[in-house]
């Protein structure tokens, strides 16, 4: 016999280094992409800011102009020093702020959630582990990747400024650890994964909001609505423009405060369970179809991204004006937006370059929704629905009538946004929105063609829309050269509005679209499914 | 009689894996059939080509007439599956998901099928059965997917399955997560698809199980059919083991037959002896007038494991050489 060691009540934290080693060696690819990409972001900033202001006339028109634009400011938020530094984290501090909370949260809810969702977390909690280990392990592995991100940016901006340089990654780390103790506190009183890492988000889009608003109100961050945003207080910090080191004193107030609270609730509940309980669902049901069970599936994905692309078309569509009276004036900012949304008046370029992106994002959408197909399959649903009468065609077509039908409603539901935030051209800019459809499915095809001839390789789907992505991004603003636009399916779109209509490569990227898609599904026809 | 399912020769390998190795499999049409072997021998796999779901390598499967792989739809329509581990959506409720694979069955409602006897076919569920099931397997059909157990979500499965008007019911490991009471109504549903004529091709690891519940079973192991016959064809294979504490010493034991590996023990010092055999299970009822002559004092037999019985089996041809 041998003798284990029981914890004591007082162990709650037994095998905390165990779980935090096994979660960053589960997130060894997830974290460094993410990290690493935040801080290229930051880090690329001084040298294109460099480009678009260069002179110190350039850099104070743009004061004056973020000073007199209140769309300009609730876009990215007001502006306190000229030099590079400070452009810097005025230009990608609050995204970056963003980015390193979507990191957080998915982090955090991955280690603690979704693990009890899955029941895995049972096996772990009956092994030598405290009480309170996974919750400790999940915001750790947080703040791993939060200072990290905050070592790369301090020390990659150490050029612009050290001290500077210090206090944005401290207050991008922040914001990270604030939101990964808000979805520890989520996770405790959902029972799904999903549904914490929407909430979570919800608290990160309202963030954003509250800052953009009190942004546009005041041109010194000074209103209240700015000070109730964790967004707004990165701001507040003011990299590179005598630093208020004492913000972040409120972001450890925050953390530290939040963090109690989730062990507070996650001390009080058992494993598995929450305090938003479930509801019962129906003892009858009415699905009766492939088709129905897809839509049922996916139809609360597809309303967000609907709610989500109307009210991004109305904000920006609402911005047009304003954004591109500022633009205007920069001859660099006006090229780049040119390069983007075509050589036509500038209203009409950035309204382009704008619709642009959002079709661009309705690329993932459409990754996502196919690869629900790879989900139902490697997660064992798929076997019992394709055992009944339901051929494989018939499975796939369901799920991927809503990839292809949702894509294009999540683009016309932007167009009429922008339709409603700019007050004017319907037309052209719903056929700006619908232009943007042969990429988005080119793209949808690739996923459709990987996931039915190799399946396991499935997931690179998601590489092919962030390089897509990429392209669409940073390519104008670095005047990358044809040769990588033309990669991207939406770099042979004509520019509308304001461009004319070109029927050749759209025709062409619909058949391809088609081509890659009826590849895809011969191929899921003919292999094995997996088991 | 027609044949429900047939498969030879088949053979199926997962990259330098080869789950199937010319496995052979016949089933009667209206029979229970076991299907037995250990973990990993390749039941779920040859269910998975019987369902079209993996394309074989080599060999021939028909089920209920039709190629599996090109006819899968026509195949479902008259087929119901309960997998080994039932995997629910989190966010459906399982009255739900037993509705939506009865009405999959019918191919959403879609035509029905005309068969050879011009008897109307279609898939669907009975609400009456559907509801007498759900009430004998005490289910909870408002509970979401996430919130049920294991066995809850095999319920989930088995009443689904046992309500659609089917022809063949294919059933792996079905009640690896049910308690004792649970798959004694298991059982009795088996028994009642029987009566009314259906197929049903049960895949288990438990040999008593099959035992209690199938007409014939054919045992596999390493992908390849080892034995298959009815239970009485195969009774050859089953032995009981027994312990016994006699008061007296056992007179003439070693010389019935059908008797292996025989240990006497003394216990204490009187005549009290400790008695341990395998019987081959045919011939038991001599072994236990044997014992009781000599007084028994308390007595425990044990059904042969599966694996037992495999080791036996190959000692048995490995002799025979």
């Amino acid at each position: 016999m041998t003798t284990l060691a029981v914890p004591r009540s007082g162990r709650q934290l037994a095998g905390t280094g165990t779980l935090l080693r096994f979660a960053l060696r589960r997130d060894r690819v997830m974290i460094p992409i993410w990290v690493g990409v935040n801080a290229l972001m930051v880090l690329s900033m001084p040298n294109t800011l460099k480009n678009l202001y260069d002179t110190p006339a350039e850099r104070a028109d743009l004061l004056h102009q973020v000073a007199t634009n209140a769309s300009f400011r609730a876009l990215i938020g007001p502006v306190f020093d000229t030099d590079l530094g400070a452009l810097t984290a005025w230009r990608g501090g609050v995204y970056a702020g963003a980015l390193a909370a979507v990191m957080s949260l998915i982090i955090v809810v991955r280690h603690t959630r979704d693990e009890e969702e899955s029941g895995r977390q049972e096996l772990v909690a009956s092994g030598m582990v405290g009480r309170r280990a996974s919750l400790t392990a999940a915001l750790l592995a947080a703040a791993v990747a939060n200072a990290v991100l905050a070592l790369l940016v301090a020390a990659g901006l150490a050029g612009q400024g050290a001290t500077g340089a210090l206090a944005l990654g401290l207050g991008l780390a922040g914001v990270g650890m604030l939101f990964s103790t808000m979805a520890a506190i989520l996770a405790q009183l959902t029972e799904s994964a999903r549904l914490a890492r929407g909430l979570t988000a919800a608290v990160l889009g309202t963030a954003f909001v509250l800052r953009a608003a009190g942004d546009s109100a005041t041109t010194d961050g000074s209103s209240v609505l700015t000070w109730l945003s964790p967004l707004g207080w990165l701001e507040n910090l003011r990299p590179y423009a005598d630093e208020r080191w004492w913000v972040l004193l409120l972001f450890a107030a925050a953390v530290a405060v939040q963090a109690a609270m989730a062990y507070e609730l996650a001390g009080r509940r058992d494993v598995g369970m929450s305090f938003l309980p479930t509801r019962p669902g129906p003892a009858m049901g009415r699905l009766g179809t492939a088709g129905a069970l897809a839509w049922r599936l996916q139809r609360g994905s597809v309303y967000g991204w609907s709610i989500g692309f109307f009210l991004a078309g109305v904000v920006y569509g609402g911005l047009t004006e304003g954004v591109a009276d500022l633009v205007g004036d920069n001859e660099n900012a006006r090229e780049i937006f040119q390069r983007m949304g075509g050589q036509s008046g500038i209203t009409d370029a950035f309204l382009a370059s704008m619709v642009g992106m959002l079709g661009l994002i309705a690329a993932l959408y459409v990754v996502g929704s196919v690869l629900r197909l790879h989900g139902e399959e490697t997660s064992m649903r798929a076997e019992p629905v394709l055992a009944n009468a339901v051929g494989r065609l018939r499975w796939a077509g369901g799920h991927l009538m809503i990839a292809f039908t949702g894509a294009a409603l999540i683009m016309l539901l932007a167009g009429l946004g922008f339709a409603v935030g700019y007050g004017k051209q319907l037309g052209p800019i719903l056929g700006a929105c619908l232009v943007q459809l042969p990429a988005v499915w080119v793209v949808g095809g690739l996923a459709v063609l990987l996931y039915g001839v190799l399946p396991r390789a499935a997931v690179a789907a998601w590489g092919v829309a962030g390089a897509v992505l990429l392209i669409g991004w940073v390519g104008p603003a670095l005047d990358a050269p044809q040769a990588v636009l033309d990669v991207s399916p939406f770099g042979h779109l004509p520019k509308l509005p304001g461009g004319g209509m070109e029927w050749g490569p759209v025709l062409v990227l619909l058949g391809l679209a088609v081509v890659l898609t009826a590849a895809g599904l011969a191929g899921l026809r003919r292999r094995d499914m997996t088991t | 009689m027609t044949k429900a399912i047939t498969v030879s020769g088949l053979h199926k390998s997962f990259g330098k894996t080869h789950a199937l190795d010319g496995l052979d499999l016949d089933v009667e049409t209206g029979e229970v059939h076991g299907f037995l072997g250990p973990n990993g021998a390749g039941k779920s796999t040859t269910i998975r080509v019987l369902l079209g779901l993996l394309r074989a390598d080599a060999g021939a499967a028909q089920v209920l007439g039709r190629d599996p792989w090109a006819d899968a739809v026509e195949v479902h329509r008259r087929i119901a599956y309960v997998p080994g581990d039932v995997t629910l959506w989190r966010n459906l409720s399982g009255g739900e998901v037993i509705d939506l694979y009865g009405r999959l069955h019918d191919g959403g409602r879609a035509k029905r099928v005309r068969q050879g006897g011009g008897g109307r076919r279609a898939g669907g569920l009975d609400t009456r059965r559907r509801a007498e099931l759900v009430e004998r397997f005490e289910l909870d059909p408002t509970k979401k997917g996430r919130t049920y157990s294991k066995g809850n979500r095999q319920k989930v499965a088995l009443v689904a399955a046992f309500a659609s008007d089917v022809d063949l019911l294919i059933l792996d490991e079905p009640t690896s997560g049910l308690d004792p009471l649970m798959e004694e109504v298991f059982q009795r549903c088996v028994e009642e698809e029987r009566e009314r004529g259906r197929t049903i091709l049960l895949s288990s690891h438990i040999l008593s199980e099959v035992e209690e519940l199938c007409d014939r079973v054919s045992i596999i192991r390493k992908g390849r059919t080892v034995e298959s016959g009815s239970l009485a064809d195969l009774r050859h294979l089953t032995r009981t083991s027994v312990t016994a504490e006699l008061a007296g010493p056992p007179n003439g034991l070693s010389h019935l037959p059908g008797v292996h590996d025989l240990a006497v023990q003394s216990i204490g010092r009187g005549q009290g002896r400790r008695v341990r055999l395998q019987v081959d299970t045919d011939k038991l009822d001599a072994v236990l007038r044997s014992l009781s002559e000599s007084g028994v004092r308390s007595l425990t037999s044990t059904p042969p494991t599966l694996e037992e019985l495999f080791l036996r089996h190959y000692q048995e041809k490995a002799a025979a050489r």
